[in-house]
C-alpha cells in the first residue's frame, strides 16, 4: 500500500546485514523523549480509486466558466505536444542537470529555452528561468542593487500589485526603499518618473503593457533612465506581445523580465508559473539562477553544461548573486516546446488576442461600458460599469467571468474590470456574452 | 544532439492560428510595433521527435536508481501526474475569485494542516515555490519579529555542513552569516556553539537529519541554547523523508521550517522545478507568515490578506499549486502508516547500502545513518577521484551519487537511495560500486576515463566558463 | 610540488609579491600552489586603476569552474596597473602564474609592510601546512 519495493523476508534479511534486530534499531539513535508515542493525527491511507475520486472531487468544486480574466495569469491554448513532451518520465523524473553526461536532454532544452527568451526580448543574455513573473521582477531588481551602496528603487504604479507586493517584501528585508510613481491616465508618468530618481536610485522599473493593459512609451522612460544613469528593468506579464510590439532590446532597456506561463503552461491556479530574466551582456555575471552554456566533449562533440555557476549559492555561499538552487525546468520545456510550435507565427497569435480584446472592448462599450484609459493597449483594458459587482456576481451565477474587479487592489477604481481575452474565446462566446450581458444591465 | 534552430525551414508550421473574421477596432499605434518575429519554422514531428530524442539523453527517476544524495529522487506515483492535470486545477485562474475556488482552497487548507501534524509546527503557508525561497521567507518571519520586538540582532548561525542556499538566503535578509563548526562525529560542536549564542544572535539553521544523514543527538540542547538567548531554531527540512512519523521538528525544538514537497512528498523533480517549499511556523509566529492565508470561515475556504504583521506576499499568486496537488495525493494514499512505513523503509535502504559499501570506501562517521550517507574518496587508490566514481557509475547504469557535497568532508560520495528502490536494485548498484571499486585499483584509467556509455563524454566545462555561449547563434 | 621563487615575498593568503628596486611598487598575483589548489581558472575580476587599497582588502576575484577565491592587497597603497590580458586568457594563471599571469601592479604606502611578508622559505612551510 505504501511505493517501497521492499518484501517482509528482504527486511528481515537486510536488517541481518546491518546487523540490527528490527526497524526500531536503526532509529536507536534518536533520543527516547523525541520519539513520537502514537501515530500521525491523518486521515486513513486510500486506495488509488479512493484517491482518485476524492481529488477529483476537489476538482470539480472548483467551478472553470467562460472567463475574460487576465491579469498576469493568460488562458491559452496549450497543444497536445506540449502536455506530451513534457509527460515524458526521462524530462519529468531527472533532477538539476548537474551531471551534464546524462543530462543533455534537460540542458539542450534549456539552452534554447534562453535562446528563445533572448530573441523575443532582443536581448543578449537569458536564464534558465525563475519561479515566477513577480519573484522575477525582485531579483531583476535585486541585480541592480548588489555590491552597491543604492539605498531606492523607483517603480511604476502600474506594475502588477502583486509584483509590487513581492517587490516590497524583497525590499523591506534589504532595507531598500520603494518608490512608487503613481501613474496617470493609466501609464506611467514621465515627470513623477523623473523625480522620483536620485543619486541614489539603483534602477527604474516599469512594465509594459502595464497592469492596466496600457502600452508604456518604454522609449521615453528608457531616455529617463538614461539620463539620470540608473538601469531601466521592464516587466512583462504577457509574453505574447512580443510578437507583436517593439521588443525590450529595441529601446534599450537593461533588464526584462517577468512571466512566460502564456507559452504553452496552464493558469493552474497560479503555480507553477514561470519567470524569465534577460539582460545586456555585460549583466550576464551578476545573473541569479542556472545558466546553460555550449561547449564540447572530450571526443569534440557538441555539449550542454550548467556555467557560470561561481554566481550560485552552493559555491558562492552568502555572497551568491541569488539564494535560488531551482529553475522552473519543466515549466521551461513547456515553454520551448510551444514556442518551437509557435514559431513565427507568434505575430499572428498576438494580433489575434489583441483583436478579439478590441471587439469586447467594443460590444461592452456598445451596452453601457466606459473606456477607462485613452492609451493604447495590448491584449486586455480597463471598462467601468455602475454596479460592476453585482453585474460580475450575476454574471457568474450564470457561469460567465468577466474580467477582474480591480476596486479589490486598487482602491479608487471603483466600479472598474481589467478583462482579457484570448485566441481561448471566440467571437461567438463574446456574442453570448454580451446577450447574456443584455439581461442583467 | 543539435538544437531545434537547426531544424528551422521557412514555410513549416505546427501551428494554425485561428483565422476569425473579426475588424480590428483599436489597432495597436504603429510607433508600438515591432519587426518581425525571430522564431523558427517546424512542424509538429519535428518537435514531437526532437525533444523525444532529446529525452533520450536524460537520466531519471523513470529510467534508473537515481541515489544522489539530499535531493530525495524517490518515484513519482503517476496517479498524482493526472490529477495535477485535471481541468477543474490545471484551468483555474488564480484571480477566479473563492466562490469558484472552493476545491483549491481545500486542497491548500488540509495539505498545510497535514504538513503541521507531520513535523509538529502549528500552521503552514504553502506560498514559498521552493525550498530556497522556503527558507528565505522563513528568514524574513525571523527578521520582522525581531523588528516588531524593537530587537536589532544581526547574525545567523549556520554550520559548516549546511546547504548553501542557507547562507545565501539569510544574506538576503542582510544578516551576517556565522559558521558554527561540527565535531569528528558529524554533530554541531555544543561547546563551540555556546560561545557564539548571544544576544546578537537571531537564529540558528540546521538541517534535520544533518547533511551527513546523521541525527544529531544533542538536537534538543542546540535548541535550549538558542532559546536561552531568545534566537530562533529554523529546520531545514530537505531531510524529513528520514522522520516522517518517528519523531517531529516540534518535538526536537525547532521553531520553524521548510519542507521540500519535491523531495519527501514524491513529486516530480522536473530536470529543476517546479518544486514547492511550504513554510511552517510555531504559534507565535503564525502572523508573520506570508499571504494571501487559506482560511476557513464556516464552511467555506476563504483567501485572507488581513494579516498585518506578514512578512508579505512572496510570491505572484499562492504557490505552486498543481505541485501541491500531486503532494497531497500523496499524502492521502498513504496515511500515518504509509508515511512511517516510507520513513522507514528509507532508513532501512540506507543502512543496508551502508553495511555493504563500507568496507570498501572511506567512511568519515561510522554510525547509523539515516537516509542517506556520506562515503569519501579518501585512500582510493591511483588518484581516483569521487568525481571519477560519479562518472563511472553511470556506465553501470545508475546516476550518480552527490559528490564534493558537504563541504566538511573532501571528496564526498553522498549516496540517498530512497525507500522506493527495491532490494534487487540497492543489491546491483552496490555490485556496481565494488566493481568499480576493484577497477580503480586494476584499471584505474577505465574509471578516470568514464562515461564510456552515456550519451557523451565528459564535458569541458573550463571553457563554457572560460567562453560563455548562452545563445544558439545563427 | 609547486614552484615558489626566492625572489618574491609572499601572503599567508597566497598571494606573491614582486617589489621594484626601489621598494615604492610592486606586482602581486597568486602562487602556483594556489593556482593548482583551483585547478583551471575561468574568469579573473580585475580591480579599477587608482584604486586605494589596505593591506588585506579584497582586491581582486579569482574564479574556477567550482571555486572563487579572493585575492588581497599584500600591502596598502594605489593600484597603478591591472592585467587585462586576463579578461580574455585567465588560463594565463595556470600556465605562468609569476609572470604572464601577474594580476595588478601597485604603489606601496607603507615600506614597512613589505618585511611583514613571507620569504619563499616561510611560504613553503604554510603551504605545506595546508592553509
Amino acid at each position: 500500500m505504501d511505493y517501497t519495493g521492499i518484501t517482509d523476508s528482504d527486511r528481515a534479511e537486510m536488517l541481518a546485514a546491518i546487523g540490527v534486530k528490527s526497524l526500531e534499531d536503526i532509529f536507536s539513535d534518536i533520543p527516547n523523549p523525541l520519539r513520537l508515542r502514537c501515530p500521525l493525527d491523518l486521515p486513513g491511507p486510500l486506495s488509488d480509486i479512493e484517491v482518485e475520486k476524492l481529488i477529483g472531487g476537489m476538482a470539480n468544486a472548483n467551478r472553470i466558466m467562460h472567463s475574460f480574466l487576465g491579469g498576469g495569469a493568460y488562458r491559452h491554448h496549450v497543444p497536445a505536444a506540449v502536455d506530451h513532451l513534457s509527460q515524458r518520465g526521462e524530462f519529468l523524473t531527472a533532477y538539476t542537470p548537474y551531471q551534464p553526461e546524462v543530462s543533455q536532454g534537460t540542458l539542450t532544452a534549456i539552452f534554447e529555452f534562453q535562446t528563445m527568451i533572448c530573441r523575443l526580448t532582443g536581448l543578449d543574455v537569458a536564464n534558465a528561468s525563475l519561479y515566477d513573473g513577480a519573484t522575477a521582477m525582485a531579483e531583476a531588481v535585486l541585480m541592480t542593487l548588489r555590491g552597491g551602496e543604492k539605498k531606492n528603487v523607483a517603480v511604476s504604479g502600474a506594475v502588477h500589485p502583486h509584483y509590487l507586493a513581492v517587490l516590497r517584501t524583497y525590499l523591506w528585508a534589504n532595507g531598500i526603499e520603494l518608490r512608487e510613481i503613481t501613474p496617470r491616465g493609466g501609464i506611467t508618468n514621465a515627470p513623477s518618473a523623473t523625480h522620483a530618481i536620485d543619486s541614489d536610485t539603483s534602477a527604474l522599473v516599469a512594465q509594459s503593457p502595464n497592469f492596466f493593459g496600457c502600452i508604456e512609451d518604454m522609449e521615453a522612460l528608457a531616455d529617463i533612465a538614461r539620463e539620470q544613469k540608473v538601469p531601466i528593468i521592464q516587466v512583462i506579464t504577457e509574453p505574447l506581445g512580443l510578437g507583436l510590439l517593439k521588443k525590450p532590446g529595441d529601446f534599450g532597456v537593461d533588464i526584462a523580465c517577468g512571466e512566460a506561463q502564456s507559452f504553452g503552461n496552464y493558469t493552474g491556479f497560479g503555480g507553477p508559473m514561470l519567470g524569465f530574466l534577460a539582460a545586456k551582456g555585460e549583466y550576464m555575471r551578476r545573473m541569479p539562477g542556472r545558466l546553460v552554456g555550449r561547449t564540447i566533449d572530450e571526443s569534440g562533440r557538441e555539449a550542454y553544461v550548467l556555467t557560470l555557476q561561481t554566481r550560485e549559492q552552493h559555491i558562492r555561499r552568502e555572497r551568491a548573486t541569488s539564494n535560488i538552487c531551482t529553475n522552473q525546468g519543466l515549466c521551461a520545456l513547456r515553454a520551448v516546446a510551444y514556442l518551437s510550435l509557435l514559431g513565427n507565427h507568434i505575430g499572428g497569435l498576438a494580433a489575434l488576442n489583441h483583436r478579439l480584446t478590441a471587439l469586447l472592448k467594443h460590444r461592452l462599450e456598445e451596452i453601457g461600458f466606459d473606456p477607462v484609459f485613452e492609451a493604447p493597449f495590448f491584449n486586455e483594458t480597463v471598462l467601468r460599469i455602475g454596479g460592476a459587482r453585482g453585474i460580475a456576481e450575476r454574471l457568474r451565477r450564470e457561469g460567465w467571468q468577466l474580467g477582474l474587479l480591480l476596486e479589490d487592489m486598487h482602491p479608487g477604481m471603483t466600479d472598474c474590470l481589467l478583462v482579457c481575452a484570448t485566441e481561448m474565446n471566440t467571437p461567438e462566446e463574446i456574442d453570448s456574452l454580451v446577450h447574456v450581458l443584455k439581461g442583467i444591465i | 544532439m543539435s538544437a531545434i534552430f537547426d531544424k528551422s525551414t521557412p514555410g513549416k508550421s505546427a501551428f494554425p492560428v485561428p483565422q476569425y473574421d473579426i475588424p480590428d477596432f483599436d489597432p495597436v499605434p504603429e510607433r508600438f510595433l515591432g519587426g518581425p518575429p525571430d522564431l523558427i519554422d517546424v512542424d509538429e514531428a519535428d518537435v514531437v521527435r526532437h525533444y523525444t530524442n532529446l529525452s533520450h539523453m536524460n537520466f531519471s527517476v523513470d529510467t534508473q536508481m537515481y541515489p544522489l544524495g539530499s535531493c530525495t529522487m524517490k518515484y513519482n506515483p503517476k496517479m498524482n501526474e493526472r490529477l495535477a492535470s485535471l481541468p477543474g486545477f490545471a484551468d483555474l485562474h488564480p484571480l477566479s475569485g473563492d466562490a469558484c475556488s472552493q476545491g483549491a482552497l481545500r486542497l491548500m487548507h488540509d495539505l498545510a494542516r497535514y504538513l503541521a501534524e507531520i513535523t509538529g509546527m502549528y500552521e503552514f503557508s504553502l506560498a514559498p515555490a521552493a525550498g530556497a525561497h522556503g527558507e528565505l521567507s522563513s528568514v524574513m518571519i525571523i527578521k520582522k519579529y525581531f523588528q516588531e520586538h524593537g530587537e536589532r540582532r544581526t547574525t545567523v548561525l549556520i554550520p559548516d555542513s549546511a546547504h548553501g542556499t542557507n547562507p545565501a538566503s539569510v544574506a538576503m535578509c542582510g544578516f551576517e552569516v556565522k559558521e558554527v563548526p561540527s565535531t569528528p562525529e558529524g554533530d554541531v560542536d555544543i561547546a563551540a556553539l555556546e560561545l557564539m549564542v548571544d544576544e546578537n544572535v537571531a537564529a540558528m539553521m540546521l538541517t534535520s537529519p544533518n547533511t551527513l544523514g546523521l541525527f544529531d543527538r544533542n538536537i534538543r540542547r542546540i535548541a535550549d541554547v538558542l532559546h536561552g538567548a531568545g534566537a530562533f531554531f529554523y529546520c531545514d527540512g530537505a531531510n524529513l523523508n528520514a522522520l516522517m512519523g518517528i519523531t517531529r521538528m516540534g518535538e526536537m525544538g525547532f521553531d520553524l521550517m521548510h519542507v521540500n514537497l519535491h523531495k519527501t512528498f514524491s513529486t516530480p523533480h522536473g530536470g529543476g522545478g517546479p518544486g514547492a517549499g511550504p513554510i511552517g511556523v510555531v504559534e507565535k509566529l503564525a502572523k508573520y507568515l506570508p499571504v494571501p492565508r487559506v482560511i476557513l470561515e464556516g464552511d467555506t475556504y476563504r483567501l485572507d490578506t488581513g494579516y498585518p504583521s506578514s512578512i508579505g506576499r512572496v510570491h505572484s499568486f499562492y504557490g505552486n499549486f498543481l505541485v501541491c496537488v500531486r503532494a497531497y495525493a500523496y499524502l492521502r494514499r498513504l496515511g500515518a502508516e504509509g508515511l512511517r512505513a516510507t520513513s522507514e523503509t528509507a532508513v532501512l535502504n540506507a543502512n543496508y547500502l551502508l553495511a555493504k559499501l563500507k568496507g570498501a570506501f572511506h567512511l568519515p562517521v561510522d554510525r547509523l545513518c539515516k537516509h542517506e550517507f556520506v562515503l569519501s574518496d579518501r585512500g582510493l587508490p591511483n588518484g581516483v577521484t569521487a568525481n571519477d566514481v560519479a562518472k563511472r557509475i553511470l556506465d553501470y547504469g545508475f546516476h550518480a551519487p552527490t559528490v564534493y557535497f558537504p563541504l566538511l568532508v573532501e571528496g564526498a560520495i553522498m549516496v540517498e537511495p530512497t525507500e522506493t528502490e527495491s532490494r534487487e536494485t540497492l543489491d546491483a548498484f552496490a555490485d556496481a560500486m565494488l566493481a568499480i571499486r576493484a577497477e580503480a585499483d586494476k584499471d584505474p584509467d577505465l574509471v578516470k576515463k568514464a562515461p564510456h556509455c552515456a550519451p557523451v563524454k565528459r564535458v569541458d566545462a573550463v571553457t563554457a566558463a572560460r567562453r560563455p555561449v548562452l545563445k544558439w547563434d545563427d | 610540488m609547486s614552484l615558489i621563487p626566492d625572489n618574491l615575498k609572499y601572503s599567508k593568503d597566497h598571494e606573491w609579491f614582486a617589489a621594484d628596486e626601489d621598494g615604492m611598487h610592486g606586482a602581486c598575483g597568486i602562487t602556483d600552489h594556489a593556482q593548482e589548489m583551483l585547478t583551471d581558472i575561468v574568469f579573473v575580476e580585475l580591480p579599477e586603476k587608482g584604486m586605494e587599497v589596505e593591506r588585506g582588502e579584497r582586491v581582486a576575484v579569482v574564479e574556477s569552474v567550482k571555486a572563487v577565491s579572493d585575492v588581497y592587497a599584500p600591502v596598502s597603497g594605489v593600484i597603478t596597473d591591472v592585467n587585462t590580458e586576463l579578461e580574455n586568457s585567465p588560463e594565463l594563471i595556470n600556465s605562468d602564474p609569476y609572470g604572464q599571469g601577474w594580476i595588478f601592479k601597485m604603489s606601496i604606502k607603507i615600506p614597512g609592510e613589505l618585511d611583514e611578508l613571507l620569504d619563499s622559505g616561510a611560504y613553503e612551510s604554510h603551504a605545506a601546512s595546508g592553509d
